[in-house]
């Protein structure tokens, strides 16, 4: 992906790149941080049609919708000849008892046999985290496990 | 009632005035300069009431204005940004210059007030808001445009040029002769050339001398070191605007991005106070005779920025209606308009009827270019569609 790096002399970057209908999306990033999600207007794609000033969190946890899907797929894709054997994502809430807390408080491997391989975080992922990685809200825990196991570890994570 | 009692009367008036005046601009979406100037001519020499007691606070105050203005203004670029603005637009640059100080300077040879009067004419209608400019784009959402940063170098350059007309300005407004005008000029463009140096390559020693964790002592370290270089360069006969102007480009990285927000809301109170004097000394009756070349200019300059624009986007690739939209986002003038006929005036080396001029002029200018910028997108649209149609 070919992304266009323009800076805004008193502003900022613009970073962004062309879809494949032509139509540009990308960011504006201010100089104190505040992030603007652009996207040009099809008629003339010198102009935007929106600019959404988004928040830290707003833009991480957009970040992780988008880039979340992607590392299930390609993790279901290389389980598919294990039958029982499923990947989901499962995100850490705000009123989760574990915002804030490390992964090893949450045992999930003991008392659900599920698996984190990997915790998505503004759209990064960590892969294999340790007992002691810090959980916090707007994280999504990348879970392989069989399914009953999947369930009660969203269970676990929404309530403790 | 005590000296004092009256001063903190008249000048909590102003200050609550300038307040309201401010979130009535706000509230009908115009940028406030133009009627802290109305403000300004309201309560001056010839107004309603004028307002005599804090006249010595408010004339240090105004300079102190002007020096933050220009502060402000050199901080809000690094010196790679300016580099490179320069490399990327100066065509554009120099068209921009030709196009937009030439009706300026014709309409002051006209009115018949000599080679400097020209000289302060066709700054006053060359230089765009940056403030205003900013503003608009990021209101309009089109910070995201691929013509913005046409625009934004266009104003890059405009600064840079600034600093070089500023030191030749005040040259030939103390009245020095040619070969002394040379000599300004060969200074400033000197000066010029070591600080962008030192600001590339050594920009953060300058930071690191008044940096400080500490707000209290990074304010005052800052806002003492732009007064002392700005005194210093105006006892140089540098102007000092261009010392304060110099010293924002050498303060570079975080340490630029913390002045500057630390030394905003200063810089809107003495700006404010800036505009109101400057509008006190300006004699609202002198301001009808001229009001016919003010209308004039505005118009002209107008067409010109938006020519300017126009150009300097199609060299960039843009579509038609982007041009447009650069033009249009470029028409505004605005603080540093005054400040240019401020300095002028400050040196009693022009007419009265040129401070009216350039009020009269800047009150159209402020108040036209967000309007222009608004609805250039629809008029275009409509005016491309006409031909199509027919």
């Amino acid at each position: 992906m070919n992304v266009e790096v323009t800076p805004l002399p008193g502003i900022g970057v613009r970073k962004d790149f062309a879809l494949r209908n032509g139509r540009r999306v990308g960011v504006v990033t201010h100089r104190d941080g505040q992030i603007e999600l652009i996207l040009s207007k099809s008629d003339d794609p010198d102009a935007c049609l929106a600019e959404l000033p988004l928040t830290p969190d707003e833009a991480s946890a957009l970040a992780n919708l988008l880039g979340a899907p992607q590392l299930v797929a390609q993790l279901n894709e290389e389980h598919k000849d294990l039958p029982g054997i499923h990947t989901r994502q499962i995100p850490v809430r705000e009123e989760s008892p574990f915002d804030g807390r490390t992964l090893g408080d949450t045992a999930l491997r003991t008392r659900t046999g599920v698996s984190v391989v990997a915790v998505m975080r503004a759209g990064q992922a960590h892969p294999s985290p340790t007992p002691d990685f810090t959980l916090t809200a707007g994280d999504l825990l990348v879970t392989v496990g069989t399914s009953e196991g999947l369930d009660n570890a969203v269970k676990i994570l929404t309530h403790g | 009632m005590s000296h004092t009692a009256l001063e903190l009367i008249e000048l909590g008036a102003v200050f609550f005035g300038l307040g309201l005046l401010g979130r009535l601009a706000g509230r009908i979406g115009l940028s406030p300069i133009p009627l802290y100037l109305v403000g300004g001519l309201c309560f001056g020499n010839g107004g309603l009431v004028p307002l005599g007691d804090i006249g010595e606070f408010t004339s240090l105050a105004s300079e102190v204005g002007v020096v933050l203005l220009l502060l402000l203004l050199g901080l809000e670029y690094s010196a790679n940004e300016l580099m490179t603005g320069l490399r990327r637009s100066w065509m554009g640059g120099v068209l921009d210059i030709v196009l937009n100080a030439a009706p300026g300077v014709a309409v002051a040879l006209v009115l018949g007030w000599g080679a400097v009067g020209a000289m302060v004419m066709g700054g006053v209608t060359y230089i765009s808001s940056s403030g205003i400019v900013a503003k608009v784009l990021s209101d309009l959402g089109r910070l995201g445009n691929r013509e913005t940063p046409t625009v934004l170098s266009i104003l890059v350059f405009e600064d840079l040029v600034m600093a070089v007309y500023l030191p030749i300005l005040t040259a030939l407004l103390i009245g020095v002769t040619f070969l002394g005008g040379l000599e300004a000029v060969a200074i400033s463009l000197v000066v010029i050339a070591v600080v962008l140096l030192v600001a590339l390559r050594w920009g953060r020693y300058v930071s690191a001398v008044v940096d400080s964790p500490d707000r209290e002592v990074f304010l005052l370290k800052v806002l003492g070191a732009a007064l002392l270089v700005a005194g210093i360069a105006s006892a140089l006969q540098v102007s000092a605007a261009v010392g304060a102007f110099l010293l924002g480009i050498a303060i570079s990285g975080s340490t630029a991005h913390n002045a500057t927000r630390l030394l905003e809301p200063l810089r809107d109170l003495f700006a404010a106070v800036f505009f109101v004097v400057f509008g006190l000394n300006t004699d609202p009756r002198t301001i009808p005779p001229v009001l016919f070349w003010a209308v004039a200019l505005a118009v002209t300059t107008a067409l010109t920025k938006i020519a300017t624009g126009w150009w300097a986007a199609r060299r960039a690739g843009i579509g038609k209606l982007g041009r447009a939209r650069a033009g249009a986002a470029l028409i505004a003038r605005g603080e540093f308009s005054i400040v240019i006929a401020g300095l002028a005036v400050s040196y009693n080396a022009v007419p009265a009827e040129l401070a009216a001029l350039a009020t009269a002029y800047v009150l159209f200018m402020a108040i036209l270019g967000p309007i222009a910028a608004k609805f250039v997108e629809p008029v275009a649209r409509a005016l491309q569609r006409r031909p199509a149609h027919a």
